[in-house]
């Protein structure tokens, strides 16, 4: 493929995906031929891997540049179509792709808050910001929040909750990368990582955003593909109809059926459809709170992530930008759409064709089970089976799943060859990638950029400002990779982190920068930092310090249970254990906490072999439902009190409202020459 | 450095001239639009599944209607939602004449 970068580039995008996407089919079937013919499974599973990859790698070669703003963003010429399926593969992560549908399968309902928080999000960002910062049109979000709030305070502010969030939700999809390579190549998880390493930095370093979009572009077209495919063959398989989407509402019918069923045989089943109910089928109001509060930061999260808002940059105008975020809610939405089908067919053919059958017959029932009755790199089997009560008959609390497997087994489920589990990886892997990538390049912007070039040395030459962004893009992902290696599965909880780290510290600013004008500097440099500090703080105090929490805000009844739930964790070594029996020994020496009473209350819960704490019944993966108001407030109150923005900041607010026209900057020193 | 034609707003493009009244007619109509999109987000983002265990009583194909609207029915409404935002901000810029050239 002769292809030219320069100038008819954009104007053969079509041509050149499609070619792209028929190569790819054409792919797919040579590799079916070939596992006819007896290619053994592990020799496709490193054709798909090697062989994306080595896409992906060629494209970020050719797509290699010198030029500042071809480096930044684009050049500004990616129409909304391509913005939008980059946006949709950059957004889509590993836990999308893999995590998603098997948390509606633990969950059920519950589930569906990650469903509508990463969709609604893109209307916020739609409306409240993106035709705004592509009409300001620097590099970075921090560029914004500089030329808006008078320069580095702000924007040192903006880059280190920016540096917070992406960082470990990079290390996330790094340690995604190697759950998923680790399966398909069979080699240790470390290898494993830095196999995915070689692939993202790759893409990235040559090209900057112009390497980084023009892969995500074509990730997205295989992640897609890798997803609907083996979902349309589980419906044809289940239903007889090829449209998942549509037929899971029988398959939905008949677990309800099941349910029912084994509830009257005296099992407790959670509740696949009802909403906000507990296992044994009470309505819950602090199931209901959580769920809305999950949901509303991941939507204010969504639209404060650098690494989605950097997207708007790139598109040519206003209006493109504004149509660029319909196209990527609608390439979101094609598979977040399709991933409660996954769920429900899964849980469909588990309880029907495995549970309240004879556990020696399971082998022959469902070949594909001893595939996966091993262990994962979470350290647990992906699928356990314990006889329990020793009546030889499957039941449903006797049968323990990874929720990962609900995607990865899906192919197996249904009978499939198995290039299409091969397929499934290599979707899984673009979606991975192309998340760690758009991460990466944010994190290494933020430093070259906004760190070096706007603070550190303003007249650094263009060549050496790229060679320094190369040298932290490698630098940020080595480190990742060292994390994620260490750290292993341990830490993927963090990704839910990110989005309330980043609502509360960045959403606020942004939103009210371009939606209320008499935002003040002061206002806005002191609500990023409380909402940061109190979001990031009440993560890390209730995660990490959950006992001291509940000291603080729970009465001495919680504060004894959070006691007994801690010496009942069995991994805790005894001898931390020995202090806190103490203390449950002498119940009458425990006072409330001094912040327990009228306003505060808490409880909490045991997580991840912790006890964690909870102000208000709420799980802290919704932290950020307190940052973000107390933001706003900040923002608005200090703004009251301080000096009015100056005449030429109103300009530059007018002037960044209205499509038409160049940029009126307050202080020229926050100007950019391309 | 510009790649294709069509790319607009280098930083160095001078701000255009626009009226006060227009800036302020454009920023009015521009806002209730925002707070029109915002009340329809609202509605499908939390309130509709305030009544979700009610609205589960219901079958479509299978579906109880609830569970429905949280897999399926809100994320409909949020990507026709923002065809349409789109669409009633390019006619609102075209109107007032403050569209790109």
């Amino acid at each position: 493929m002769a292809l030219s970068f320069k100038g008819d580039f954009t104007n053969n995008l079509g041509k050149i995906y499609g070619v792209y996407t028929g190569g790819f089919a054409v792919f797919v079937l040579l590799l079916a031929l070939l596992e006819q013919v007896g290619v053994p499974d592990r020799v496709i599973g490193y054709l798909f891997i090697f062989l994306t990859i080595g896409v992906y790698a060629y494209i970020g070669i050719i797509s290699r540049t010198a030029v500042v703003t071809e480096y930044y963003v684009a050049g500004r010429s990616v129409p909304a179509l391509y913005n939008g399926m980059a946006t949709g593969s950059d957004w889509m992560s590993a836990a999308s792709f893999i995590g998603m549908a098997g948390s509606l399968y633990a969950l059920g309902y519950g589930g569906l808050a990650f469903i509508l928080g990463w969709t609604g999000g893109f209307v916020l960002v739609a409306i409240l910001l993106a035709p705004y910062l592509r009409k300001f049109g620097q590099y970075t979000v921090p560029d914004f929040l500089g030329a808006r709030y008078g320069g580095n305070v702000a924007r040192f502010c903006g880059v280190i909750v920016l540096i917070t969030a992406s960082f470990v939700y990079v290390v996330a999809q790094i340690v995604g990368v190697g759950i998923i390579t680790q399966r398909f190549l069979d080699v240790p998880f470390l290898a494993a990582v830095f196999i995915g390493l070689a692939g993202i930095l790759v893409c990235s370093m040559l090209g900057g955003m112009r390497a980084v979009t023009w892969t995500q572009v074509a990730q997205y077209i295989i992640l897609i593909v890798a997803y609907l495919i083996p979902a349309i063959l589980m419906s044809v398989k289940v239903t007889g109809v090829p449209i998942p989407q549509l037929m899971y509402g029988t398959a939905l019918e008949k677990i309800e059926a099941l349910e029912a069923a084994m509830r009257a045989a005296g099992q407790v089943v959670p509740y696949h459809v009802a909403a906000f109910t507990t296992p044994n089928g009470q309505f819950s109001m602090n199931l209901a709170i959580n769920f809305f509060a999950l949901v509303f930061c991941l939507m204010v999260g969504t639209a404060s992530l650098p690494h989605i808002l950097m997207r708007y940059f790139t598109t040519p105008s206003v209006r493109e930008a504004r149509s660029s975020v319909a196209w990527g809610l609608f390439f979101i939405f094609l598979l977040y759409f399709t991933a409660p089908a996954y769920a429900a067919f899964a849980k469909l053919e588990i309880y029907q064709n495995l549970i309240g059958q004879r556990i020696a017959d399971l082998p022959t029932i469902a070949p594909w089970l001893k595939n996966w009755q091993l262990m994962s790199p979470y350290g647990v089997n992906w699928i356990n089976i314990v006889d329990r009560n020793n009546d030889g008959i499957l039941q449903l609390a006797e049968f323990a799943i990874h929720p990962d497997v609900i995607v990865l087994a899906t192919p197996e489920i249904a009978g499939l060859p198995y290039v299409i589990a091969g397929l499934v990886a290599a979707g899984g892997l673009a979606a991975a990638l192309s998340t760690a990538d758009g991460l990466l390049l944010a994190i290494a912007n933020a430093l070259s950029h906004d760190l070096y070039y706007r603070m550190v040395d303003p007249n650094a030459p263009t060549g050496r400002r790229l060679i320094v962004s190369r040298v932290l893009l490698l630098v940020v992902a080595v480190a990742a990779a060292w994390t994620a290696g260490t750290a292993g599965s341990d830490i993927l909880f963090l990704v839910a982190w990110a989005f309330s780290i980043a609502a509360a510290g960045l959403f606020a600013a942004l939103v009210m920068g371009v939606w209320y004008k008499g935002t003040t500097n002061a206002g806005a440099i002191l609500g990023m930092i409380v909402g940061y500090v109190v979001t990031f703080g009440y993560l890390m105090h209730t995660e990490f310090y959950g006992l001291h929490f509940m000291e603080i805000f729970g009465t001495k009844e919680a504060i004894l249970g959070a006691y007994r739930q801690f010496v009942g964790i069995a991994v805790i070594p005894a001898e931390l254990k020995a202090p806190i029996q103490a203390l449950i020994a002498n119940p009458a020496q425990i006072q409330d906490g001094p912040l327990a009473g009228w306003l505060f209350w808490s409880d909490s819960i045991v997580l991840r072999n912790r006890v964690v704490g909870r102000l208000w019944g709420l799980n802290n993966i919704s932290g950020g439902i307190f940052g973000v108001p107390l933001a706003f407030l900040t923002i608005y109150v200090v703004s009251k009190v301080t000096r009015a923005p100056s005449q030429a900041m109103q300009d530059f607010i007018d002037s960044i409202r209205v499509p038409k026209g160049g940029v009126r900057l307050a202080d020229a020193r926050q100007g950019v020459k391309e | 450095m510009a790649l294709v034609e069509h790319v607009r707003h280098s930083p160095e493009e001078a701000p255009a001239e626009i009226s006060k009244a227009t800036a302020a007619t454009y920023w009015r109509r521009t806002s209730s639009l925002m707070l029109l999109m915002l009340g329809i987000w609202f509605v499908f983002s939390f309130a509709i599944h305030l009544f979700a265990p009610s609205l589960n009583a219901i079958h479509v194909l299978g579906f109880p209607l609830g569970f429905y609207m949280a897999a399926q029915g809100s994320l409909i409404v949020f990507v026709l939602q923002l065809v349409w935002f789109a669409r009633a901000q390019n006619k609102i810029d075209e109107d007032l004449g403050v569209a790109e050239e």
